[in-house]
């Protein structure tokens, strides 16, 4: 069985649903040759059965907007001396850039280069986004 | 009003209120075209059409003459740097070096909020790809305003291609925002109105509307009839285009059967959409409504120019 220690200071993502922390770790833009960071894949869960599990040390301010979308059932607990100093409710972010892709071939992103993909959120409930050059609807998730 | 600097890029980037200021400007200008001929003097409109265009085109350009300002552009993408490959960001931030306002039309949706972006000078979207086409729209609101002096309680028949069709889901975003407006969303299957126009638009404003594919049922109950023209250029399958290219046709035999006050409206070019004998008919309203698309542009170039 792999051991990992807890964390004095920073932050513990739990319950990513399993196979997607590898996608969660990418945007979350944390310099891994400068920080410690801690990636299980596939531990077992008695929540979900299985679940991935990132643990990165010292650092607290990681930019999680993107986490509410890629997995919101995910879990964020910020570590001070060891014990949890906050929790993090996760919300779907009103607006990203480069995560979600438009799909739809007559929409300018997906022709020019350079661009930003740019979707806002349009209904929280069903989790609906539209992209900011075609009005194209993706819902989170399906993307 | 002071829509000075601003873009127009989707039918509701303008206030209703705004809106009807524009009407009121268009209205001084029909009414006397002549105070306006130096308006925009030493002005320059850039016209850059990614995109093959006679009326849009011309009616900008005949505004900004009409108004004593100049025009410069391109007709197709093949004259311009576009064909060496130059990005919209790069050739819309190169035509801001000279001039001052710009209207462009592009085949991919979006292209023209790209370019508006890019740049403080104001930005028309002259249509872009399946997506909007805003200063038709205002030429379909000015139309319909001057013959029946406002838009509540109407019922509008939209008939054809609903769902490539741009200058439909702008009119449909448009006069959703007016009390008292029904629509009539005529189509075949294949073509019907998208989902986020259907959600987004007429669900969220709560508009009544009912989806038929029948035109000839759905016209004594309408106010106004807009055609559309299944566009061949919007298809990537030949056949698809040609199954469906004459599912809908105005001919005096189906006119027949609606109100003596009707309108009919349609963007233009049409193909065969509206026989030629409906031309001579009072309620059809569509070269007129070619007209007021050049008076409500002049109207939307000086308020964006602020003049």
């Amino acid at each position: 069985m792999v051991v990992i220690n807890s964390i004095a200071k920073g932050i513990v993502i739990d319950h990513i649903r399993a196979g997607n922390g590898m996608r969660v770790l990418a945007h979350l833009n944390i310099d891994t040759s400068r920080n410690t960071v801690a990636f299980i894949m596939n531990a077992a869960s008695k929540k979900h059965g299985r679940k991935d599990l990132i643990k990165i040390e010292n650092i607290t301010d990681v930019d999680l907007t993107v986490l509410g979308l890629i997995d919101h059932n995910a879990t964020v607990n910020i570590i001070e001396d060891h014990i949890i100093a906050e929790k993090i409710k996760l919300r779907l972010p009103e607006t990203v850039t480069d995560v979600i892709k438009c799909r739809n071939p007559r929409c300018v992103a997906s022709s020019e280069a350079g661009i930003s993909h740019i979707f806002r959120l349009v209904d929280e409930d069903a989790k609906e986004y539209r992209c900011e050059y075609c009005d194209d609807i993706v819902k989170a998730g399906e993307y | 009003m002071n829509l000075k600097g601003r873009n127009l890029l989707e039918p509701l980037d303008f206030s209703v209120e705004e809106t009807e200021s524009l009407f009121a400007l268009a209205g001084r200008v029909m009414d006397a075209p002549r105070d306006f001929c130096d308006a925009c003097r030493g002005r320059l409109l850039a016209t850059l059409f990614y995109e093959p265009s006679t009326r849009t085109r011309f009616s900008f350009e005949a505004a900004m003459l009409r108004l004593g300002g100049q025009v410069i552009g391109f007709s197709e993408p093949g004259s311009s740097s576009v064909a060496k490959g130059e990005s919209i960001a790069d050739t819309i931030r190169t035509v801001a070096c000279y001039a001052d306002i710009a209207v462009i039309r592009h085949p991919k949706e979006g292209a023209p909020r790209v370019a508006a972006m890019n740049t403080d000078m104001p930005v028309i979207n002259a249509g872009d790809g399946g997506h909007q086409h805003p200063t038709q729209t205002l030429t379909d609101l000015l139309t319909i305003k001057r013959a029946r002096g406002g838009f509540e309680d109407l019922t509008v028949g939209v008939c054809g291609d609903l769902k490539f069709g741009r200058t439909v889901h702008s009119l449909i975003r448009a006069l959703s925002r007016y009390s008292g407006i029904r629509f009539a969303l005529i189509s075949p299957e294949e073509l019907r109105v998208p989902d986020y126009v259907r959600k987004e638009v007429l669900e969220k404003a709560d508009t009544p509307f009912w989806e038929t594919e029948d035109l000839a049922e759905a016209m004594p109950s309408l106010d106004v009839l807009y055609m559309t023209r299944v566009q061949r250029e919007r298809f990537f399958n030949e056949e698809d285009y040609i199954r469906l290219k004459d599912s809908y046709i105005l001919d005096a035999e189906k006119l027949r059967r609606a109100r003596s006050d009707m309108m009919v409206l349609h963007p233009l070019p049409r193909v065969n959409e509206i026989a030629a004998e409906v031309d001579a008919d009072p309620r059809a309203f569509y070269f007129r409504q070619a007209k007021n698309g050049m008076y409500i542009r002049m109207a939307l170039i000086m308020a964006l120019l602020g003049i």
